[in-house]
């Protein structure tokens, strides 16, 4: 392949960084789209505006407005049905001006040949994921998150796969791939096998989650390197969040990953050639592709970048676990069975209300209260930090953020408050079946939870289940009280957040103190808030109206009287 | 009149900004039984034949099967005085060109490739190209005022864009030698004109700009699509042309290398595409530009869309300019499964200087398992959109006798002066419906079959054959000989 071989197209590569090198605020949107056109492509910019909720601290914005630049190759004697895309996100701290350079000669070089069957769209976006989140949206003319965008003007046909490039130095040491999407997605395993692929021939260093490979399975080492790569993609997809410009594009069925090159201290350092090769192979194979990716997994889970566990060998394992709910819901269903014949009998009547005890009767009629305000509790979660956020700022010396941030965990612990505020309704007669009665109507509702996010994203559905499962299940109101409290607390989705933190951090060899921890902690909920709002990310409503009532429920269970 | 287009890449007349008058991957079979001859009492609701075949064209490349063939009956369509009743209209939105579709074309040529223009279609020069297009047009023409006998007309024509971008490196000097490979030495002999027309429009205005060589004996000029062109022309039979240097390599060369400045955009353009995402619903948008900026003019929208795709009606919605364009025609003909497409058909005035947008919400089909195509992944056809219309001109163009230049009206048909008619096909759309994972069924029936059939038919064998021991025949020719004698003589055989 003849990429950059020749010296002039070196040089030009050259100063191409050196231009882009300079310090830069905004996408110099003129400039990219005369150099665009003067490669020989077809440009289209798209401006933007997005008000976000509340400002994003960790990113320092607000109110958001951008443009994006693309430009297309169309391919010759090929009627613009099917395209791919490169993408570079740009963002104005101009970390990534060298992967716009690559970009730049890579549609140089592309656009001399002539094999292309494919459209192929260079895509830079302005201020990361909101710039392609609304070239997204306003590619596929639809309005997801209430962005602002203005229409496009060119368009290349179905989206076949995208590459999304991050590249911080104009040398690396290494390459890492980022596969995890918006809500846990992931894309067809063959386009990681087809990056793996490209690795090995151009013997560059290919990394996961920043751990590098190892080459030996057959020692302990191995298996243990596996595990902390396969935590750290677990932890990772659990979050939902959209790690890299490509988990955007795996809502509209696009086969997306993002390279991110990587340069530290080794000895070994591979200039921008040695990735120009990289990404031309996976382009020129994606070329060649007849139909969509589809005949490999679409879910699993990696512990290197050369081994999978499927969804068949993973799944049991949250089956398993569900199993002990519904086992304890049957054994409870039993329970009640049991003491309502006992209650006939002692009262005299037999037959067929055998069949229908009367503790559905007094049971329901006391679920009723619970269910209701452990279900407001959650809807207040969802909606008052983000709508109230005015109000906390202009009675309380915080800012937006922190405002929503610290709503948020009020309102949180106020539902530990419920059931001192609901206990007057429970009627006083029966009170064993009352609180059974309710433990198994959340067991149920829990157990129907996890189950439909193990199979959405299984990380976060095998995260929540080895967490909240086994407390739930021995959760009641006789016992050693103030231990199961604890224990519940300690399961409830908030802490799962923070344990996940510590742990995430501790694989990735930078622990954490506490008190980095707590503001880690902080960061995350915002982010996550901003999250559902900006991408869809369905993490915050998922927490805030399934499961924290849920985990209500069995908290009120704990302190039933 | 049958006529046979296949297209390949679409093409844009401005090169790259915006939209364009974009030529399809469509192949279009128009056709008109003549009247008479089919004298159904009661019409069958489809007589034609699945397949069409073009019997002019030996390799059997554009007798193609139109699965989504529809009729098409709208009251546009009955107003002249022919029977429509058997018009047809189907479209094969994907259809590769390639040597294999340029051979037989080529034959048909009367000097085949051997002399003539026809020496420059060199199949590797020709699929290295941008674009192609090649069409086969067949239409009968009256002999006489009252139509008693027929000819045929078959026109053939070719059109190829080469990106100078590529072959040039970013000079747009060329000739015909770096095009084709070849250059042009004679004419046809069965050839009564042979000509060549190379547009110099901005040579005249200024001679510094381009220079031509071999000088132009002859200009033509005339208002092609709304604005004025000049053509120098080179006729092959003018010996003066071909024997001075025994050959004609026509080159043109920039002096003055033309500023980035960008094309002239065309009056009407359009764009399609397919919104949403998900594999339940979506929707077909078309935008229609229209430029100009003081007319608006009528454009007439024909599309057809497999059945697979359930079209929503209620939802068919026209805006332009931010407000609701209310069609003054519209024609609907609904599908029916596997039997028809629909067929929708609307008569849209398009304001001066707007975008209006044509959408329509649908619904997927789940089709059955073996109506799917091989490589279902891929994503399923469905075919451009046509706009036709007539676009007000800036220039007024007079006139032109149909004898004087015929290629130039056949090409570029003009009504009246002021008007000129431009049919556009806009890109074709691949959308994906609901595929069910092919590789178990596929891996469970070949494997439970293959068992099958092996245990099946080795156990038929084994209990249908009667065993038999055969005696090992010794002997051959001599033994037979042996036993005619002995049948002759009444002694039992051997």
């Amino acid at each position: 392949m003849g990429l950059l071989s020749d010296p002039v197209r070196r040089r030009a590569l050259a100063r191409l960084v050196l231009r882009l090198n300079a310090p830069l605020w905004a996408l110099p949107v003129a400039w990219l789209e005369r150099t665009m056109q003067s490669v020989g492509l077809e440009v289209y910019t798209q401006s933007f505006s997005r008000q976000l909720p509340f400002p994003d601290e960790t990113h320092e914005r607000y109110m958001v407005s951008g443009t994006n630049v693309y430009g297309i190759l169309r391919a010759p004697r090929a009627a613009s049905t099917e395209s791919l895309v490169l993408t570079v996100p740009c963002s104005s701290d101009s970390t990534n001006n060298q992967a716009v350079g690559l970009l730049l000669a890579l549609a140089a070089h592309f656009r001399g040949q002539i094999y292309w069957a494919k459209d192929i769209i260079f895509l830079v976006t302005e201020h990361d994921l909101l710039g392609t989140e609304a070239w997204l949206e306003a590619y596929h003319d639809v309005n997801v998150t209430g962005i602002q965008s203005s229409p496009l003007q060119g368009r290349a046909g179905a989206i076949q796969a995208a590459v999304a490039l991050e590249l911080s130095s104009d040398v690396v040491t290494s390459l890492d791939v980022a596969v995890e999407g918006l809500n846990g997605q992931l894309p067809n395993l063959d386009l990681l096998n087809l990056f793996q692929t490209f690795c090995q021939k151009g013997g560059l260093l290919c990394t996961l989650q920043g751990k590098l490979q190892s080459q030996d399975w057959t020692s302990l080492d191995g298996p243990l390197q596996g595990l902390q790569t396969l935590l750290l993609m677990v932890l990772r997809q659990a979050s939902g969040r959209p790690h890299g410009p490509h988990g955007l594009f795996l809502r509209y069925r696009v086969e997306a990953l993002t390279l991110r090159g990587i340069n530290s201290f080794r000895q070994y350092k591979y200039d921008l050639v040695a990735v120009g090769k990289t990404l031309e192979g996976m382009f020129r194979k994606l070329n060649h592709l007849l139909e969509r990716l589809h005949q490999s997994f679409f879910l699993y889970l990696l512990p290197a970048l050369s081994r999978f566990v499927s969804i068949g060998l993973y799944m049991p394992a949250a089956g398993f676990l569900l199993l002990v709910l519904g086992l304890k819901a049957l054994e409870l269903w039993m329970q009640l069975h049991e003491a309502g014949v006992g209650l006939e009998e002692t009262g005299g009547g037999s037959g067929p209300s055998a069949l229908h005890p009367p503790a559905q009767g007094v049971g329901l009629t006391s679920l009723v209260a619970p269910l209701l305000i452990s279900q407001a509790m959650g809807v207040a979660l969802y909606i008052l930090p983000v709508l109230g956020q005015h109000v906390a700022t202009q009675h309380f010396p915080v800012a937006e953020a922190e405002a929503v941030v610290l709503t948020l965990l009020a309102i949180y612990a106020a539902g530990l408050a419920l059931p001192h505020s609901t206990h007057w309704v429970v009627s006083p007669q029966a009170p064993d079946r009352g609180w059974m009665a309710l433990k198994l109507v959340a067991l149920i509702y829990l157990a129907l939870q996890l189950g439909c996010i193990a199979l959405t994203n299984f990380s976060l559905g095998f995260l929540l289940a080895a967490t909240m499962v086994p407390t739930a299940a021995v959760t009641k109101p006789h016992g050693p009280r103030p231990l199961y409290a604890a224990l519940l607390v300690l399961t409830s989705p908030a802490a799962t957040l923070l344990g996940s933190l510590f742990l995430w951090r501790e694989l990735q060899e930078a622990p954490l103190s506490l008190a980095e921890g707590w503001q880690l902690f902080l960061t995350a909920l915002a982010q996550g808030v901003l999250e559902h709002y900006t991408y869809g990310a369905l993490l915050f409503p998922l927490l805030a109206l399934g499961l924290y009532p849920c985990w209500l429920l069995f908290w009120n269970v704990l302190f039933w009287k | 009149m049958p006529a046979v287009h296949g297209g390949e890449r679409r093409w844009e007349a401005e090169a790259a900004p915006g939209m364009a008058a974009a030529r399809p991957l469509a192949l279009l079979v128009l056709l008109v039984l003549g009247p008479g001859g089919w004298g159904f009492a009661d019409p069958p609701r489809d007589s034609l034949r699945e397949e069409l075949v073009i019997t002019p064209l030996p390799s059997g490349d554009v007798a193609a099967t139109f699965q989504f063939r529809t009729r098409w009956d709208s009251e546009l369509q009955r107003e002249g005085d022919t029977d429509h009743y058997f018009l047809r209209y189907a479209v094969l939105p994907r259809e590769v060109v390639c040597t294999e579709n340029l051979t037989p074309w080529k034959k048909l040529l009367p000097c085949s490739s051997k002399a003539g223009l026809s020496v420059l279609l060199k199949a590797d020069r020709l699929f290295h190209t941008s674009y192609h297009s090649q069409a086969v047009h067949i239409r009968p023409v009256c002999r006489n005022a009252h139509c008693t006998s027929i000819s045929w007309e078959l026109r053939q024509t070719l059109s190829v864009v080469f990106d100078a971008f590529i072959t040039g490196q970013g000079k747009k000097d060329w000739s015909l030698f770096r095009m084709f490979s070849r250059t042009l030495t004679e004419p046809c002999p069965l050839a009564s004109e042979s000509r060549v027309y190379v547009d110099i429009t901005s040579y005249n205005q200024d001679n510094e700009t381009l220079e031509v060589n071999p000088l132009p004996t002859t200009t033509y000029q005339d208002v092609i699509l709304g604005t004025r062109k000049t053509y120098a022309v080179y006729d092959l039979h003018d010996t003066a042309i071909i024997n001075n240097s025994r050959n004609l390599n026509l080159q043109l060369k920039w002096k003055k290398p033309p500023e980035n400045e960008a094309p002239p955009v065309p009056f009407l353009h359009a764009q399609r595409y397919v919104s949403g995402y998900g594999l339940q619903k979506g929707e077909l948008s078309t935008l229609l530009y229209n430029t100009h900026p003081y007319r608006a003019f009528p454009v007439l929208l024909l599309d057809t869309v497999p059945w697979y795709l359930r079209l929503y009606v209620h939802t068919l919605t026209i805006t332009s300019k931010g407000k609701e364009n209310k069609p003054s025609y519209i024609h609907y003909q609904p599908a029916q499964d596997r039997l028809q497409p629909h067929l929708l058909e609307m008569l849209i005035q398009l304001p001066a200087n707007s975008v209006t947008k044509v959408s329509i919400q649908f619904e997927r089909a789940l089709l059955k398992w073996t109506e799917y195509t091989p490589d279902p992944n891929h994503g399923f056809y469905v075919s451009p959109s046509v706009l036709s219309a007539l676009v007000p001109s800036m220039v007024a163009a007079k006139p032109v006798d149909w004898e004087e230049s015929p290629l130039f009206n056949s090409l570029f048909p003009v009504s009246d002066g002021s008007n000129y008619f431009v049919r556009l096909y806009t890109e074709p759309l691949l959308v994906n419906l609901p595929t069910p994972d092919f590789s178990m069924p596929y891996n469970v029936i070949c494997l439970t079959c293959t068992v099958v059939a092996v245990c099946y038919g080795s156990f038929y064998n084994l209990l249908t054959r009667t065993f038999r021991i055969e005696e090992p025949s010794t002997g051959g020719l001599a033994k037979r000989l042996a036993n005619l004698i002995r049948r002759a003589r009444g002694v039992p055989p051997l």
